[in-house]
């Protein structure tokens, strides 16, 4: 019974977690946010790749590859996405960046 | 059970995306933000492929490759505008891979019974990700159909719906219970089917305009549904990186709904109550005043005061640049511009902000509603590009209105109103707008590029 309590102590603490770190999210980013959560559910993947890693029947093999395709576009478009956004939000902003900030972005 | 090291590596990943969403909800982080969420993902995959003696490998790996493909040219390829469906539909496909590995995973349960931990909760745990990730995949794929506009954007409703969604809840619950009680992966693929439906079912009653609301919902919901997939595969990285998900999600869904002035309950049942159903979406005949680009430039051109309010129309006809050069000539005249954000411009909250700053729009000219909205009553002309809902005075008015209660911009509280248009079709939220027949708004009808040309150029010629 401990790993259910562990685990239901995990479960609570990134709840509150959860809320905490985006309370004071301005309505701008609204659309960015929703876009990055939603590329971190993709991690989703780690379980795919279990199930299917242990699949011993051809059904179940294919039922795991296509849960792989989905979770992967879930997550590998879903940060790229929220990366497009954002780099328009960052144009603006140049300007106002210290040089050697704006130097490493040149950079990357 | 997995070895420390991995464990301490799955660690560093739930780190990552607790600072990967700290970052987001701040303008100068966000970006950064976001790449430490995927380093964290990459990490957690490669832990994963270490950790575990993971079998069918070169399939997975080209599995992957496929949805890497997918992913990346899917999201490099899409319109600014498009967004909103995107995230929606990245949104469902991730739903629908928690439900299929809650799938495999209760196959595993049945063959060889389960391994460690309590068989009741891990169970419970397994009909509710089958559940709720169907759900996900259903409803996104319907607000994906209706962002696209592949479907009517009106709140669809008939009759027997109320019984029908709460026959399927029913149904939803009922076979969860028999699937603890009972695991066999019949009942599990009857439970993904049932969650299909009532995924559908739950939106089609919602109207266009609340459909970000439900797509923020839905991804809350596929956080949940990974937890829970995490808590059956005795994961802790996906128990946490879901439950992050989920509830943020969940308190991100009410910020926007409260920033539209909707309560959720309304957002998603206020169609069933009827109330929706106002206006009938149909083409007015009533009498409107129109004019063309040179009458239009005489209003801009000696006005002391001018308020844009951009809406999803000037994105559609990519005309973002041309109402930039637009409103530089007018501040040349010594005109003083601003542009009117509302918080839902476009398509989902802050959407409007993204599209403006691909134009680079200066960020100082973007004011949102509680900055700008006093100053309506002392401008002379507003420009509404391809906006209308926003500006539609039945928020304040017509109780019953699908947008009724939705804080607006005062368009309706400034000297003139120059509506440009392509046409008398009501807004996203199938309404008419009675601000179109006031005495004194003038429209310009036409594709918004060629109408603000047209206009430019009349301006300079002043």
């Amino acid at each position: 019974m401990t790993t259910e309590i562990a685990l239901l102590t995990v479960f609570i603490l990134s709840v509150f977690t959860g809320v905490e770190v985006i309370s004071k999210v301005s309505s701008t980013l609204h659309t960015p946010l929703m876009s990055g959560a939603n590329a971190i559910h993709g991690v989703i993947l780690v379980g795919a790749v279990i199930v299917t890693g242990f699949a011993e029947s051809t059904g179940g093999l294919i039922v795991g590859l296509a849960a792989v395709v989905l979770a992967t576009i879930n997550m590998v478009g879903g940060f790229v996405v929220t990366d497009r956004m954002l780099q328009m939000f960052g144009g603006r902003k140049a300007p106002k960046k210290a040089p050697q900030e704006s130097a490493q972005e040149g950079a990357a | 059970m997995i070895p420390v090291w991995a464990q301490l590596g799955y660690l560093a990943a739930a780190i990552c995306f607790i600072v990967a969403l700290k970052g987001l909800s701040s303008p100068k982080t966000a970006r950064g933000g976001n790449l430490i969420g995927a380093a964290g993902a990459v990490l957690a995959c490669v832990i994963t492929f270490f950790a575990y003696d993971v079998g069918n490998l070169g399939w997975i790996l080209a599995a992957i490759a496929i949805g890497t493909v997918i992913g990346v040219v899917g999201a490099q390829r899409v319109q600014m505008t498009q967004m909103p469906q995107l995230v929606a539909l990245f949104n469902g496909v991730g739903g629908g891979a928690a439900a299929l590995v809650a799938l495999l995973e209760l196959n595993e349960i049945v063959a060889h019974g389960e391994d460690g931990g309590s068989a009741l909760v891990a169970l419970i745990a397994t009909a509710f990700t089958i559940l709720v990730g169907s759900v996900s995949f259903s409803g996104s794929m319907v607000t994906f159909a209706k962002l696209q506009e592949l479907m009517t954007t009106r709140p669809v409703t008939f009759p027997g719906l109320p019984v029908l969604f709460g026959g399927s809840l029913l149904a939803g619950v009922v076979l969860s219970i028999v699937l603890v009680a009972g695991p066999g992966l019949a009942v599990g693929t009857v439970l993904c089917l049932v969650g299909l439906a009532l995924g559908v079912l739950l939106v089609l009653p919602v109207g266009g305009a609340d459909v970000p609301i439900v797509i923020s919902l839905l991804n809350a919901f596929t956080g949940l549904a990974v937890a829970a997939g995490g808590y059956v595969l005795g994961n802790t990285l996906l128990l946490v990186a879901g439950t992050l998900v989920g509830a943020s999600g969940t308190f991100l869904t009410k910020l926007m709904a409260d920033a539209m002035g909707r309560s959720l309950f309304n957002t998603l049942f206020g169609a069933l109550k009827g109330g929706s159903t106002l206006g009938g979406g149909e083409i007015s005949d009533r009498p409107v005043k129109s004019a063309g680009a040179e009458d239009i430039a005489i209003l801009l051109g000696y006005a002391h005061r001018v308020i844009v309010v951009p809406g999803y129309g000037l994105a559609v006809a990519q005309a973002q640049h041309t109402l930039r050069d637009l409103v530089d000539v007018l501040g040349d005249r010594g005109i003083k511009v601003d542009y009117a954000i509302h918080p839902v411009a476009g398509r989902m909250p802050g959407h409007m902000n993204v599209l403006l700053a691909e134009a680079q729009v200066p960020y100082e000219q973007l004011r949102e509603m509680d900055q700008i909205n006093g100053d309506f009553k002392q401008t002379d002309v507003v420009l509404v590009v391809g906006a209308n809902d926003v500006v539609n005075p039945a928020a304040k008015t017509t109780p019953g209105a699908p947008i009724y209660g939705m804080p607006i911009l005062n368009a309706d509280e400034s000297r003139q109103i120059v509506f440009m248009k392509r046409s008398m079709r009501p807004g996203f939220a199938g309404i008419e707008n009675e601000l179109l027949f006031d005495p004194k708004t003038t429209l310009m009808f036409g594709d918004a590029r060629d109408s603000l040309t047209k206009l430019l150029s009349a301006v300079k010629a002043l």
